[in-house]
C-alpha cells in the first residue's frame, strides 16, 4: 500500500441536485393573484373576524378553514412593530449590508408581517415608525410579494406602542 | 400510572465545528458506547433506540435514522425518529422515556445529534421558494426582533445579553467538550464583537457544531441497582403553538408558561426558584436566559434580566444556569436540547466533573424550537420521586 | 396495558397530483372533518403527533405548519415523528399507555408530486457509498424483485394477480387513486418499467393526508359504538445494507408480528402498506395469512401511496372494517426504508 492509500478520506463532496415544483396554496394564490395588480389581501377569521395578511388556508388559532367571502383590502401603509439591523451576509439574500429587517402592521391588519427598510437611515430606525410599501415600476409586476422593494418611513407621527405592542 | 424511569448513562461527543475524523454513524457511535459504559450495559440489554435530529438537509440525508440505526445497536430493534425544531433533543428524551414509563421496555437507548459541517445549516433554514421574498437571515435575523421586543418591553438594561454571554463562556471553559473555548473571555470582548443582528452581538450567538448526545433510561429496578448514581424522572412536560395567529405573544408565548406550570405541578414543585437547585436552559442567543427565566416562572414577567444582573444564574448563584456553558457554547442543533437534558441529569448524579454544583439534588433541562413555539421540558432528581 | 382503541378515521383522496392545493390544505379538513364526525373540540385531546417528512416537502420544518391546520391552540401537548403516521400513532399509544393521555389526534400528510419521488428516495440510503450512485427507489425493489424471482420463491404471475386484486378491492374505496378490473394475462403483456418490475407492480404516486383518534377505555366507548382497540402494536428496524440482510423474507414484521400476538387468532381482515407487489406477498407470508384473511379491501398502498400517511390510513382501514363488524380481528401494516427495512404490524379487535 502507497503513503496515498492509507490517507484518510475526511471529505467528499456530493452536490444533491432535487427539483421541486412548489403549490403556493388555493389561499395564497389569491393573494398572489392579487399583488400582481398592485392590491394587499388580507382574510377575515370566521371565528374572530381578526384580519390575516397574508391569506392563509386556515385560521392557524383556530384551526376553521378561511372563506373566499373573507376576504380584506388593505392599503401599503402601516406601523414597524420590531426590527433588527442585519450585518451578516446569507447566501439568499441579495439585499446590500447592512440592512433592516422588519415586522410591519398594515393598517387594519391584525397579523404582521416580514419586509425590509429602506431610505432610512440607521440611527433613525425605531420601534412604532409610520411606513409606506415602495413598490416596483408598474410593469415589473409579477405573482411575488417582491413587488413591494421594502417600505419608506412617512413623515407623520410615531403609533403609540399600545396600539401595537400585542403584536410582538 | 406511569413507572419509574431513570437514566443511567450518558454520553456525550466532544463537540467541534468539524468532527471530520468520524463519519455520522461514527459521530452517534462515539457518545452511545459512553452511555453505554456509564450505565454498565451492552448494546443486548437495550431494548429499542430513539433518534432525534433538526432537519434532514442539515446532512442531506432523508431520514437518516435508517442507515444510522445498526451503528446503535438498533438492528431488529424498535427504532423511533423524533423531529420537533429545536426543541428535538429534549423531545426525543420524552420519547425514550416514555418507553420506560409505559412499561413497554426496560432499557432504552436514545441519541440525538448534527453534523453540521455535512451541510449547511443557514442555506437549510432559508431555502428560497418561489412568491416569497427571502428577508430573514437565517434563526438570528428571525429572533433578533424579538428580542428587541423583549428589551421594549422589560426596560432590561443593553448589557443583560453581554453579561449572558460572558456568563455561559466562562462556564465552558469548565467543560472539556465544549466547543468554543474562549480563554480571555470578558465584558469588553462581547461588546466590541461585531453586531450581527442588532440587537445582537457576533459573541451573543452560538456555534454550529458537530456532535451527539446518548442517554441510557431503564425503568426503576434496573436503575435502583445500577453501578452509578441514577437520575430519576420526575416530569417530563411538551407544549406546542403554531408560529404565528393575531396577538400571538411571540416573546413570552403561551406555550412556555403552560408548558412550566403543568410540568412543576407534575413534580411536585410549588416555588421553582427555591425548590431547583440548577437548570440547563436552551439559550442560542444571549437575551434568551432572561427571556425563558420569566418563561419558566422563575421570575416575575418582564423581572428575568433581573437573576442575570445579580448573578444569580451564575455558578455561585441561587439558581446556576448553563454550567455546560449552555447552546453559546456548543450547538450540535438535533442535539442541544439532548445535551441540556442530559446535563441536568449530570448535575444530580454529581457527575458534571469541573462545572458540578455542590450539592444538586433536583435539576431542571428545558428546550425550545421554531418560532419559539415549541417547548419540552423535564424535572431530574437524585432521588425517586 | 390500557385498553386503546381507533374510534375515528378520515382522509383525503389519494391523488397523483394536488394541483391547486399545498400541504396543509390537503390537511385542514382532513382534521377538521375526523374532529367533527368525533363530536369533539382540541379542549378534549390530551396529546396530538404527527408523522411527514422534510424531504418530501422540500423544506425544512415542513411539519410546523401542520400545527395551523389542527389549530393549536390553547397550545397542545404534541411531538412529530419524521416517519409515516402510524408511528406517530405508536408514539400517541405510548402516551396513552403511561397515563398521560386519554384522547390524542394522530395525522401523517406528504405530497411527493411536489418532485422526483423516487430519486428523492435515494437520498435516504448510505451517502458515502451508496446513495451517490443515485440508485432510485423503483430499481431498488427490482433487485429485491429479480432475487425472488430467480429464487423461485415466487412469480410474475403472482406478483401480477396481487395487483388485480388489489384493484379490484379499490373499486369499492372512493379514496383510491388506481382501481378497476383487470386481466393478469393483460397486465402481464405490459413492458417492464424497472426489469422484473412492471408498472402494476408499483404503488402509484400520490398526494394526500390522513388522520386518526385513538382513546383509552371508556372514551372510546363513549365515541364510538363498537370501538376498534388495539391488542398488540410492534414495529422493527432491520440493518439498511441490501448486504447485510436477507431480502428474501421480511425478518422484521415476522418478528413484530410474533410480539403483536398476531398468531393467537384467526385474522379477517389485513391492510398491508408494501409499495411493490413483490412485498406485499412477502408481508403477507411474514405475516402468516390464509386463505381465511381477505387483504386490503381498500386496494392497499397499491391503489395509492400517501407517503407518511398511507401506514396510518392502513391502521384507519382495518379499524373500519372493526366498527363496521366485518371483521372481528384485523391486522394493519406500515413499512419504510428501503425493501421492507422497517415494519410495523398493528392488531385490532372488536
Amino acid at each position: 500500500m502507497s503513503e496515498e492509500a492509507n490517507e484518510p478520506i475526511e471529505v467528499l463532496r456530493l452536490p444533491v441536485e432535487l427539483e421541486y415544483q412548489y403549490t403556493a396554496g388555493e389561499s395564497a394564490s389569491r393573494f398572489l393573484r392579487a399583488i400582481k395588480r398592485g392590491k394587499l389581501l388580507g382574510q377575515r377569521c370566521p371565528v374572530d373576524g381578526r384580519v390575516y395578511f397574508p391569506t392563509r388556508g386556515c385560521c392557524p388559532q383556530h384551526g376553521v378553514p378561511m372563506a373566499d367571502d373573507g376576504s380584506v383590502e388593505l392599503p401599503d401603509v402601516g406601523t414597524l412593530v420590531t426590527y433588527s439591523i442585519v450585518r451578516i451576509p446569507s447566501e439568499n439574500i441579495p439585499l446590500d449590508l447592512p440592512y433592516v429587517t422588519i415586522q410591519v402592521l398594515l393598517d387594519g391588519a391584525d397579523t404582521v408581517m416580514m419586509h425590509v427598510l429602506g431610505e432610512c437611515a440607521l440611527e433613525d430606525v425605531h420601534m412604532g415608525m409610520r411606513l409606506k410599501a415602495k413598490w416596483k415600476p408598474e410593469e415589473e409586476w409579477e405573482s411575488s410579494v417582491g413587488n413591494i422593494l421594502y417600505f419608506v418611513p412617512q413623515d407623520e407621527p410615531d403609533a403609540p406602542y399600545d396600539s401595537y405592542k400585542e403584536h410582538i | 400510572m406511569a413507572e419509574l424511569c431513570g437514566v443511567i448513562g450518558i454520553g456525550q461527543t466532544q463537540y467541534a465545528a468539524k468532527r471530520q475524523e468520524l463519519s455520522m454513524p461514527g459521530l452517534l457511535r462515539e457518545a452511545a458506547e459512553r452511555a453505554l459504559e456509564d450505565a454498565d450495559c451492552t448494546w443486548a440489554d437495550i431494548d429499542a433506540v430513539v433518534i432525534g435530529k433538526a432537519p434532514d438537509m442539515f446532512e442531506g440525508v432523508m431520514m437518516p435514522e435508517l442507515f444510522l440505526n445498526d451503528a446503535i445497536g438498533g438492528a431488529y430493534k424498535p427504532m423511533l425518529r423524533v423531529h420537533t425544531a429545536g426543541s428535538v433533543g429534549g423531545s426525543t428524551a420524552i420519547v425514550a422515556a416514555s418507553l420506560v414509563q409505559s412499561g413497554i421496555h426496560d432499557r432504552v437507548l436514545t441519541v440525538a445529534y448534527e453534523k453540521q459541517s455535512e451541510s449547511n445549516a443557514t442555506w437549510a433554514l432559508t431555502i428560497s421558494m418561489p412568491f416569497s421574498v427571502a428577508t430573514v437571515a437565517g434563526a438570528g435575523g428571525y429572533f433578533a426582533p424579538l428580542v428587541r421586543g423583549y428589551i421594549r418591553r422589560s426596560g432590561a438594561p443593553e448589557d443583560t445579553g453581554i453579561r449572558v454571554a460572558v456568563k455561559d463562556r466562562q462556564n465552558a471553559l469548565k467543560n472539556p467538550l465544549a466547543h468554543l473555548q474562549l480563554e480571555d473571555i470578558s465584558f469588553d470582548m462581547v461588546a466590541d464583537s461585531p453586531m450581527l443582528w442588532d440587537p445582537i452581538r457576533y459573541l451573543e450567538t452560538c456555534p454550529s457544531s458537530d456532535g451527539a448526545c446518548a442517554m441510557v433510561m431503564a425503568k426503576e429496578s434496573i436503575a435502583t441497582d445500577s453501578t452509578r448514581p441514577a437520575a430519576w424522572i420526575h416530569a417530563t412536560e411538551m407544549r406546542s403553538e403554531p408560529t404565528m395567529f393575531s396577538g400571538r405573544d411571540q416573546v413570552m408565548p403561551r406555550a412556555t408558561l403552560d408548558n412550566a406550570a403543568s410540568l412543576y405541578k407534575k413534580a411536585g414543585i410549588q416555588n421553582p426558584r427555591s425548590e431547583i437547585d440548577c437548570a440547563e436552559i436552551y439559550v442560542p442567543f444571549s437575551w434568551f436566559e432572561p427571556m425563558w427565566m420569566e418563561g419558566m416562572l422563575f421570575a416575575p414577567i418582564n423581572e428575568g434580566w433581573k437573576m442575570t444582573y445579580e448573578g444569580s444564574t451564575a455558578l455561585d448563584g441561587d439558581l446556576p444556569v448553563n454550567m455546560s456553558g449552555g447552546v453559546l457554547s456548543s450547538n450540535p442543533i438535533g442535539a442541544s436540547g439532548m445535551i441540556r437534558f442530559a446535563e441536568a441529569a449530570l448535575q444530580v448524579r454529581g457527575m458534571a466533573g469541573e462545572h458540578q454544583i455542590d450539592g444538586a439534588r433536583k435539576a431542571l433541562g428545558h428546550a425550545y424550537g421554531g418560532g419559539s413555539q415549541y417547548f419540552s421540558t423535564w424535572i431530574v432528581d437524585n432521588r425517586k420521586p | 396495558m390500557r385498553d386503546v382503541a381507533v374510534v375515528a378515521f378520515s382522509q383525503s383522496l389519494s391523488k397523483r397530483r394536488e394541483a391547486d392545493r399545498n400541504e396543509v390544505e390537503i390537511l385542514i379538513p382532513v382534521i377538521h372533518e375526523l374532529r367533527t364526525n368525533a363530536g369533539i373540540t382540541n379542549e378534549d385531546l390530551d396529546f396530538v403527533c404527527s408523522g411527514s417528512s422534510d424531504y418530501l416537502a422540500g423544506q425544512s420544518f415542513a411539519f410546523v405548519s401542520g400545527l395551523d391546520a389542527v389549530g393549536a391552540w390553547p397550545p397542545v401537548c404534541e411531538s412529530h415523528v419524521e416517519m409515516d403516521g402510524a408511528w406517530a400513532l405508536y408514539e400517541a399509544w405510548v402516551k396513552i399507555q403511561m397515563g398521560y393521555a386519554d384522547l390524542a389526534l394522530v395525522y401523517g400528510f406528504g405530497k411527493p408530486s411536489m418532485g422526483d419521488l423516487p430519486l428523492t428516495m435515494a437520498l435516504q440510503l448510505d451517502p458515502y457509498s451508496v446513495m451517490p450512485l443515485w440508485p432510485d427507489a423503483v430499481s431498488i425493489a427490482a433487485l429485491q424483485a429479480r432475487l425472488l424471482l430467480d429464487g423461485g420463491l415466487l412469480s410474475e404471475r403472482d406478483m401480477a394477480e396481487v395487483a388485480v386484486r388489489d384493484r379490484a378491492h379499490a373499486k369499492e374505496n372512493p379514496f383510491a387513486q388506481v382501481k378497476g378490473d383487470f386481466g393478469v394475462d393483460q397486465i402481464l403483456a405490459d413492458p417492464y418499467l424497472v426489469s422484473p418490475l412492471r408498472k402494476h407492480d408499483c404503488s402509484p404516486i400520490s398526494d394526500g393526508a390522513s388522520a386518526v383518534l385513538l382513546a383509552a377505555g371508556d372514551r372510546a366507548k363513549q365515541l364510538c359504538k363498537r370501538p376498534a382497540w388495539i391488542r398488540g402494536i410492534e414495529h422493527i428496524c432491520e440493518p439498511q445494507d441490501l448486504g447485510v440482510r436477507d431480502l428474501t423474507r421480511s425478518r422484521s414484521v415476522e418478528i413484530a408480528a410474533e410480539k403483536a400476538g398476531l398468531g393467537a387468532g384467526k385474522v379477517d381482515v389485513a391492510e398491508l402498506s408494501a409499495p411493490f407487489t413483490h412485498q406485499e406477498i412477502l408481508v403477507e407470508r411474514a405475516l402468516g395469512l390464509g386463505t381465511e384473511t381477505r387483504v386490503n379491501p381498500s386496494g392497499g398502498a397499491l391503489a395509492g401511496n400517501p407517503i407518511m400517511a398511507v401506514g396510518l390510513s392502513r391502521i384507519g382501514e382495518a379499524a373500519r372494517r372493526v366498527w363496521d363488524g366485518s371483521a372481528d380481528r384485523a391486522v394493519a401494516h406500515a413499512t419504510s426504508g428501503p425493501c421492507l427495512q422497517q415494519n410495523l404490524v398493528c392488531v385490532l379487535e372488536g
